[in-house]
């Protein structure tokens, strides 16, 4: 039989060297790096951690440390869309806890969860600058706007 | 404006800001092209998609140059007609003119409109006027002239004056004079210094720098070219939110355009000034807005605030100085140096000069960016500009300053706003956003939110702020829940009170803020949840209760069919009620009942 060792390289992988090589022996790297991991596998596992913790010479509790810290870095796999509702002040006083409300109805998920389809995952956030459309929310970062609970089964239905 | 009519080519120009686009500016713009095709009118026409123009409510606006006829709320179906309508009869639309919330009267332009009457727009003139991806629409409109200005005409020194002599503060909130804080820099010596933008604007409620950034991006170049020129620094750093992807692509655009045109990178216009800006995405955390967080975040670290001193301007990006101003901070430079310190302090009060932006939202009918002069009054932005509030219901407070401010009533709506003013209150400029508040928000909850958002944002590192801030969270939370008591007060004083005074950096030190004024201006809202067990403005689930009102009642049986769980009883014959231990008080029957026979009422 033929080496197929080509057929083996995962293209994730590829992707994460090209990135670790390109910010290698740079200062302050840790963020945009751990940024562009989680863009290539959609969160950032234990072992991208210690590969990048690996690669850079960062102490892997730093790296870990870094990750924790930023709302953005997720340690576990999301759904294939992320919905993001605002729940900051202009959101809140335009009644956003009612789109919350329909969205955790409708797709039976709490804040942080994701669904047994693994279509959609679910984040409150405090604001995404759109507060002249109040209540918001983002999905995969479209912006939503003045939203009202009944629309909400509507726009889901968008993505599939 | 300078064109003359008749012969320049007519543009039309399509909001393309965060806010417009989710309300379909996108397509509204292929539309146009496509028929402005169809009709063979390509000669005449240009279609150019800018930053906000800043009347968010009205969303999605076009804008007609050079007449500046404003169409408003515009829709994919009405674009045929606007160009048959527009460019070949040349006559206007009348129902997607703006409407005056008040008057009712139609307004036919942009500057007209008493949303427009009242700003002063320095920093965002370029904003919805300009391609934001296109640097030759920033230069058609004097951009660069200030640095040139300042590059071939002026030393550092005098740069630096010329800022002074502007009276020039931080818009970032804190309102630190601008030029005092670069010659601070500049005295420092050392091998290396660095400029950073703070485009890390995380209060709930702001957008000003995201308009600017997406709409203006040069602007802020420009700005920091100068400010890094006259401070001596080589390298600079925009730290913009993740948040905002729309406002890093066109960043980055920017800085490549700019490369490419001479005005960054080695030997500036000729002047053996280097410069090399960079920018970096935040990753979600409040307290990188915090100077000395944001420059640990940038070396890749926890964004965790230190001691000050050494301040940065001694000590700061990888310990060198360093220089940090906010995006309307920078944007107001290039005016400066263009227009000359003397024209700026025109505007402006005796101690805080020029003007500020603010996203102004909430229960108001026009929701926005406004630029107003400092000293312009509350009344005037939120009721002249703002076009009151909506629904004709009544004014209770607005938030200035996000979760550092405070909540403002009634009484105060004619303070002169400018720094000074706002923290004599209680509140502060902050970032600027105005949150306004009317009947029926509880102010309470409003206090709870706030500290709820500060308790979670809070690095940790502090044990008052990050110990503090959850204690009063609980405290405000239980009386929400009806389950306060009188003394419940008095703790949240002497617990704000510690926390501001041993707290590191302005997270903690202001997230008693919001409380301590709510406590001031609308302790009544406090002992009526507390005392009377009453939400006086129907918000706490805990305080609600609903029954029906037989006289009203049509017995259609809608409440019946929508009650999630059958807490509503009766049919043709006998009256409708509700069984209020059942009830959970959703309000999904006061919204389906089309006979207002549903009663809410804040008391149980």
């Amino acid at each position: 039989m033929s080496c197929s060792c080509l057929e083996l390289v995962d293209p994730k992988e590829v992707k994460l060297d090209a990135v670790l090589s390109a910010y290698q022996g740079k200062k302050g790297v840790l963020v945009p790096v751990l940024q562009e991991a989680q863009e290539i596998y959609g969160y950032l596992s234990q072992e991208v951690m210690e590969k990048i913790s690996r690669t850079l010479r960062i102490l892997p509790a730093e790296v870990y440390g870094v990750a924790t810290f930023y709302s953005q870095f997720r340690l576990k796999p999301m759904g294939k869309h992320i919905i993001q509702i605002c729940l900051g002040t202009a959101c809140h006083v335009r009644g956003g806890a009612k789109v919350l409300e329909a969205i955790e109805e409708k797709l039976r998920i709490k804040d942080g969860e994701t669904t047994s389809d693994g279509r959609f995952s679910l984040e409150i956030v405090a604001c995404i600058g759109a507060c002249g459309l109040a209540p918001v929310v983002s999905i995969d970062g479209d912006v939503h706007g003045r939203l009202i609970p009944e629309r909400v089964g509507q726009i889901l239905e968008n993505y599939v | 404006m300078k064109q003359e009519k008749g012969k320049e080519k007519r543009k039309i120009l399509v909001c393309a800001g965060t806010g417009c686009l989710s309300t379909g500016a996108l397509s509204l713009i292929q539309e146009l092209n496509q028929e402005i095709e169809a009709q063979g009118l390509t000669e005449q026409v240009t279609v150019v998609p800018t930053g906000c123009h800043g009347f968010c409510e009205q969303g999605p606006t076009l804008i007609f140059e050079p007449e500046q006829t404003l169409y408003v709320q515009v829709k994919k179906q009405d674009i045929s007609e606007i160009i048959d309508k527009e460019f070949k009869q040349d006559l206007r639309i009348e129902r997607l003119l703006y409407q005056d919330p008040l008057t009712g009267k139609k307004t036919e332009t942009f500057a007209n409109t008493n949303f427009f009457v009242k700003q002063e727009r320095i920093v965002l003139q370029n904003c919805g006027f300009i391609d934001p991806e296109n640097i030759e629409d920033y230069l058609a409109r004097d951009g660069y002239k200030g640095l040139m200005t300042a590059l071939k005409q002026k030393s550092p020194d005098e740069v630096i004056e010329e800022v002074k002599k502007s009276g020039l503060r931080g818009r970032g909130g804190a309102g630190f004079p601008t030029g005092l804080k670069w010659s601070f820099c500049r005295q420092t010596h050392a091998d290396k210094k660095y400029v950073i933008c703070n485009a890390d604007e995380g209060d709930p409620g702001a957008f000003m720098d995201r308009g600017v950034l997406e709409g203006d991006p040069h602007s802020v170049i420009e700005g920091m070219l100068i400010g890094a020129y006259g401070i001596g620094s080589d390298e600079g750093y925009i730290y913009c939110r993740a948040e905002y992807p729309l406002a890093i692509k066109h960043l980055k655009k920017a800085i490549k355009d700019a490369e490419e045109a001479g005005f960054l990178g080695e030997n500036i216009l000729g002047s053996g000034f280097n410069f090399k800006l960079y920018i970096r995405a935040g990753a979600g955390a409040f307290v990188c807005g915090e100077e000395t967080a944001l420059m640990a975040s940038i070396e890749g670290k926890r964004g965790m605030p230190r001691a000050r001193p050494p301040f940065p301007a001694q000590k700061g990006l990888w310990d060198k100085p360093t220089n940090i101003n906010n995006v309307e901070t920078w944007s107001s430079v290039p005016h400066i140096l263009r227009r000359g310190a003397q024209w700026y302090t025109q505007y402006g009060t005796e101690k805080s000069k020029g003007t500020k932006i603010f996203a102004l939202t909430g229960k108001v009918n026009n929701t926005g960016l406004v630029e107003v002069p400092m000293g312009i009054t509350l009344r005037e932005i939120i009721f002249d500009i703002g076009g009151g509030i909506q629904d004709n219901k009544k004014y209770k407070a607005v938030q200035i300053g996000g979760p550092s401010g405070g909540c403002l009533p009634e009484s105060l709506l004619d303070l002169a706003v400018d720094y000074e003013s706002l923290t004599s209150v209680g509140a502060m400029v902050g970032s600027g956003g105005l949150v306004v508040m009317d009947e029926t928000t509880c102010m309470v909850d409003i206090a709870r939110f706030f500290v709820n958002f500060s308790q979670k944002e809070s690095c940790g590192k502090c044990t008052p702020c990050r110990e503090g801030n959850k204690r009063m969270f609980e405290i405000l939370d239980r009386i929400t829940q009806g389950k306060g008591q009188l003394e419940d007060l008095e703790k949240l004083e002497k617990l704000a009170r510690v926390i501001k005074d041993s707290s590191l950096c302005g997270l903690g030190q202001n997230a008693p803020n919001p409380v301590l004024a709510s406590l001031k201006y609308f302790r009544d809202e406090f002992l009526s949840h507390i005392l009377d067990n009453q939400c006086p403005a129907g918000v706490c689930t805990a305080f609600l209760s609903y029954h029906i009102d037989n006289e009203l009642c049509k017995k259609c049986g809608l409440c019946v069919k929508n009650c999630p769980v059958n807490a509503i009883s009766g049919d043709k014959h006998t009256p409708y009620s509700i069984d209020l231990e059942t009830c959970i008080k959703c309000g999904i029957c006061v919204e389906k009942c089309k006979f207002a026979a549903v009663v809410r009422s804040g008391k149980e």
